[in-house]
């Protein structure tokens, strides 16, 4: 049997506008929830080193409790199970607003804000204890020790594993179709049905996925050397 | 003792199980210099980080600056802005430059416009002698001078004590004098200061007093010249014997 490619499919009728529809919603839900589990894994990975119990045992039960669901449970626990909670005027907002976006744009940002979070913690952790001394020895509060010297320090170690955690973080968005998210993948998986041309159609998925994820880490490898620490081993690829 | 800076009345204080500070009772006036020795492990590391309350105390009062610590309620970050402190391993913040390590605190805790901070860091930068050095970063710096850098940091603050923690233990012997200088330098102009060190030169030449310490305890007080001479105590006389003899 030979398989004749009809890559014309892909630009043919509506798959363009598609395709292109689909990238940008998943542009758009996978920075918001990067944003989210940014602040998020920021917060809570280093609340899970400040000396003070209570604030680490918070930011624990959140790592453990939203990391050790999956995924796709989170999705339908925040499309299916929170609305029903909210208030009537909240409720009829989100659902005249996407709510199938934003629900997907939340289980994703926590989910892997609890991710982020371990990250962080191991950078923070991996610095010296002194350099914490050092800093509210001169009279800094533990908050601004935190914010003006540690987390920054900490950022900096982490680039390459929180690089990573962010492409893992894109390519998960794709979960966000069981909740109909209109994003990359579900607008792919529509192209195949219409036209049924799966090869052509998931190869368009396949290739602007790999595309942005080769973007970003590109991008950060840059970050990275713009950002690293003088006499540090470390040098961006 | 009026003017007593630092008082540790009958303080107590342990890691776990372990006695690290016995019965500590101990006066530092302003303007006085104390070298606090002894072996490894006896605590005197442990007694100078009380001062700033990067320890806290278990038993008995700690007043510094008239302020007690062990009385609940007080404002470390208040206190600390008035007791410096160099540590043995510089603790530079490696990601920001010379410049901005010793700008820091003035501009975030005291307030400080950028152009008066930079100022007073310039001006303290010279006072250590590398003004040649402010845009470095830490990495780049020899010991001596990251060491300088700290002291520099510390002193940006105008602070009421400074607390040396064993500053040149971590240093190539070629960079010892340097720091030490600036120290002598600092002492000269009057500064309060607790210096944990082995560098007994600087003891003798410098300090107002020495505190001997062994197991948690200070089993010795006396002007340096009296202390190196004719040490009172058996332990003093040992440790000295084994630091001394090379």
């Amino acid at each position: 049997m030979r398989y004749e490619f009809r890559w014309e499919v892909l630009w043919s009728g509506q798959s363009g506008a598609w395709l292109l529809q689909g990238l940008l919603t998943t542009l758009a839900i996978s920075s918001l929830a990067w944003l989210l589990a940014a602040g998020l894994g920021i917060l809570s990975g280093a609340l899970r080193t400040v000396p003070w119990k209570p604030l680490r045992a918070v930011a624990t039960f959140y790592v453990e409790f939203f990391r050790n669901v999956p995924l796709l449970v989170w999705m339908f626990f925040w499309y299916f199970g929170v609305p029903p909670l909210l208030p009537q005027v909240a409720r009829e907002w989100l659902f005249d607003h996407g709510a199938e976006f934003w629900a997907g744009m939340f289980a994703l940002g926590v989910y892997h804000g609890a991710r982020m979070s371990e990250v962080i913690r191991s950078g923070i952790q991996s610095i010296p204890k002194t350099q914490f001394e050092a800093a509210v020895a001169m009279g800094l509060t533990t908050f601004q020790a935190y914010r003006l010297v540690i987390v920054p320090i900490a950022l900096r170690l982490i680039v390459p594993p929180a690089t990573s955690e962010s492409l893992n973080l894109l390519k998960n968005s794709s979960v966000a179709l069981t909740i109909s998210v209109a994003e990359l993948t579900f607008q792919t998986r529509q192209i195949e049905t219409y036209t049924a041309r799966a090869i052509e159609a998931l190869t368009a998925g396949t290739v602007v996925y790999l595309a942005l994820c080769v973007g970003i880490a590109t991008i950060m490898a840059r970050v990275e050397r713009r950002f690293a620490i003088p006499g540090l081993i470390a040098r961006g690829g | 003792m009026t003017d007593a800076v630092i008082e540790f009345k009958s303080v107590n204080k342990w890691f776990g199980k372990m006695h690290v500070l016995r019965d500590i009772t101990l006066a530092v006036e302003a303007g006085e210099v104390v070298v606090v020795c002894g072996p490894s492990g006896s605590g005197k590391s442990t007694l100078i980080r009380c001062v700033n309350a990067l320890e806290p105390v278990q038993g008995g009062e700690l007043v510094v600056l008239g302020e007690s610590l062990t009385r609940p309620g007080v404002s470390l970050s208040a206190l600390r802005t008035r007791v410096g402190m160099v540590f043995q391993s510089f603790n530079l913040f490696p990601h920001m430059t010379v410049l901005e390590n010793i700008m820091l605190a003035p501009v975030k805790v005291r307030g400080l416009s950028g152009a008066d901070a930079l100022r007073t860091a310039r001006a303290l930068l010279e006072r250590v002698r590398i003004p040649d050095k402010a845009e470095y970063y830490p990495a780049n710096l020899s010991g001596g001078q990251q060491q300088r850098v700290a002291i520099a940091r510390a002193l940006a603050m105008q602070p009421k004590i400074m607390l040396f923690d064993e500053p040149t233990s971590a240093l190539d012997p070629e960079m010892i004098n340097e720091v030490l200088d600036v120290m002598t330098d600092l002492a000269k102009d009057g500064m309060t200061m607790m210096v944990v060190t082995h560098e007994m030169g600087f003891a003798r030449r410098v300090a107002h007093r020495v505190v001997f310490m062994d197991a948690g305890q200070v089993v010795e007080e006396a002007p340096p010249e009296q202390f190196f001479a004719a040490a009172r105590s058996e332990r003093a006389r040992e440790f000295l014997s084994k630091i001394l003899t090379h």
